[in-house]
């Protein structure tokens, strides 16, 4: 087999299983192909030696007839999630050189089903960001290029993790998602990225940055990759109190049933001003193939939308800034002595936590302090009800939504924004689902006049993935996406 | 609402993080930037409206009151910036 990494995981599984190719082969290759694309910085450390020795027993369980759901298939993790004995450091200085001596529930859970773990990748320092420009190992870069040939950011904040799973460094990536942190990442890199419902995937050992927002989710080359990997990924954990106890329904089978019969909402808000008219285009274009593809249509209205991100922008600090109190430079981490112990705190906060990070902690301090809570953050919890209340009205409507992923396509590295706002925009299309705990994928749906990829959203019922797959599924098939980025391992197919 | 210098000072301090005097100003204008924007919240009528801490809609489990965990002083040890003894070490806090 002479294309190794031109398999998807789908494919891969099946050649391994009728032993056309060995787990220490698919593996060998994804190590390669993360060296010769190291230039795009997805990686934040390459564990090869690990995964090699995997990958020999995933060819063991394989000759047993003992393979697991994801046997010999090679993963790239997030730095967010924690890894026994492998350094994991959210990309962030305070964290540099921690050694968590446990793995998280996610990981483990794929390690169980047989995934290979490839190493650490790249992600916006504590998963703030929207560019993955915030990291202490600085930016990972998107694997598409434009005409003029200028290195993009590949999204953020698991900005490592699409670029990897983009350029073919990784066949499947772990990512986590706070306010579009999969989904716009996946959008801007041309692969498809599920943020499932809260509560679907184990939170445990993976570095906190909203709690009430957190989730986990995997990203793919396919949706029928994306429903297997979910498979393995999701589990009930006792260590996690937010875990559902939800049955995981059928998504593999999922992927092929069709949408003929649904009902589709297309919310009027999520048509902003000022709107790439590509972005319009496409979203259009999506309508029509779920029609053609036997779905009812329905315009809806989700009339909060606006106030989604003002509402993110207190609860997603407030929340950030009680879960990294736990970086004081005294058990883990980074330190910086001082005379005193307020002096040492401060000395090794501010020399440990990014820009962005102190900002995020500074306005969640703010809104939590005496004589504010009421006006910020308990102004924002009531508004946060009413974006729930806009999605579970809608859905007793329609069966799944239909949105564009991101408002533009991928924009450049380094690209100098004075007003933090302005970087938070990106994500106004994802984050009123964290807001309610819905589940989102986004799916490839073309590419702009640059040659840029652009994304549709599908959001869901809560733990209802097995909709977004159908529809996913319906809308890959259509748009037929199969153009590659410029700088892919083995080149442009 | 808009912040300012002494206020940002404030928050630092509320943060446990060290904020040079020359970052207190460029702070505020940030801060404010962002509060002004997160104002628009005011248009919304909320009157009769519950907060939303959790979208879960589950109680939270309950669990016997039992150790799950521990014997491991290794492993809580493994990353301490500085210890001794078992313990973790501190500037000194006590006269």
């Amino acid at each position: 087999m002479s294309d190794l990494l031109g398999l998807n995981a789908v494919a891969a599984r099946e050649a391994l299983d009728k032993k056309a190719i060995s787990a220490v082969e698919l593996t060998t290759a994804y190590l390669g192909a993360a060296e010769a694309t190291a230039g795009l910085n997805n990686y934040v450390a390459l564990t090869a030696d690990h995964a090699l020795a995997m990958a020999a027993e995933s060819d063991k369980r394989i000759a047993a007839g003992a393979a697991g759901l994801l046997e010999g298939l090679p993963i790239g993790v997030k730095d967010l999630f924690c890894t026994k004995g492998i350094s994991s450091t959210a990309c962030s200085n305070i964290l540099k050189g921690f050694v968590p001596p446990y793995e998280s529930t996610v990981t483990a859970n794929l390690w169980a089903a047989g995934g290979v773990m490839l190493g650490k990748l790249n992600c916006d320092e504590f998963a703030m960001g929207s560019g993955n420009e915030n990291s202490a190992f600085g930016p990972a870069v998107n694997p598409w290029q434009g005409k003029d040939k200028v290195d993009l950011v590949p999204g953020g904040s698991s900005g490592g993790s699409a670029s990897a799973v983009a350029a073919r460094s990784a066949l499947l990536a772990t990512g986590t998602d706070t306010g579009g942190s999969i989904r716009q990442p996946a959008a801007f890199c041309g692969v498809v990225g599920l943020k499932p419902t809260y509560g679907r995937c184990s939170r445990w050992g993976i570095v906190a940055f909203a709690s009430s927002l957190d989730q986990a989710g995997p990203f793919t080359r396919t949706v029928a990759d994306n429903a297997l990997i979910m498979t393995a990924m999701a589990s009930h954990d006792a260590k996690d109190s937010t875990s559902t106890q939800t049955p995981l329904q059928d998504l593999i089978g999922a992927v092929g049933d069709g949408v003929k019969g649904m009902k589709i909402g297309v919310p009027k808000e999520y048509g902003m001003d000022g709107m790439d008219s590509e972005v319009v285009t496409l979203w259009e274009q999506g309508q029509a193939w779920l029609r053609d593809a036997g779905a009812e249509l329905i315009d809806v209205s989700l009339p909060h939308t606006k106030y989604a991100l003002p509402a993110y922008y207190i609860i997603a600090p407030a929340e950030a800034s009680s879960n990294l109190a736990r970086y004081d430079g005294v058990r883990y981490g980074m330190r910086v002595d001082a005379e005193t112990l307020d002096g040492m705190y401060e000395a090794t906060r501010a020399a440990g936590f990014g820009e962005e990070v102190q900002r995020r902690i500074m306005i969640g301090t703010y809104v939590l302090s005496a004589g504010y809570y009421d006006a910020y953050y308990l102004k924002a919890q009531k508004v946060r009800r009413l974006i729930k209340g806009d999605f579970d009205e809608a859905f007793q409507t329609v069966d799944a939504l239909l949105t564009p992923a991101t408002p533009s396509a991928a924009f450049p590295v380094g690209r100098k924004i004075d007003d933090p706002v302005t970087n938070f925009l990106n994500d106004v299309f994802t984050v009123p689902a964290n807001l309610a705990g819905l589940p989102g994928i986004a799916v490839p749906g073309g590419v702009t006049s640059d040659g840029l990829p652009l994304g549709l959203q599908v959001l869901g019922r809560p733990f209802d993935e097995a909709s977004l797959y159908r529809v996913a599924g319906v809308l890959e098939q259509a748009a037929g996406f199969k153009m590659t980025p410029a700088r892919m391992a083995g080149g442009a197919a | 609402m808009s912040v300012d210098k002494t206020t940002v000072a404030k928050i630092a301090r509320l943060a446990r993080i060290n904020v040079p005097d020359d970052r207190l100003e460029p702070l505020a204008t940030e801060l404010n930037g962002i509060l002004n924007w997160i104002a628009e919240l005011d248009e919304v009528n909320t009157d009769n409206v519950e907060p939303l801490a959790s979208v879960t809609g589950h109680a939270l489990p309950m669990r016997n009151d039992v150790v799950t965990d521990g014997n491991r002083l290794d492993d809580v040890l493994s990353n301490v910036p500085e210890g001794a003894s078992g313990f973790f070490v501190v500037p000194k806090v006590v006269e």
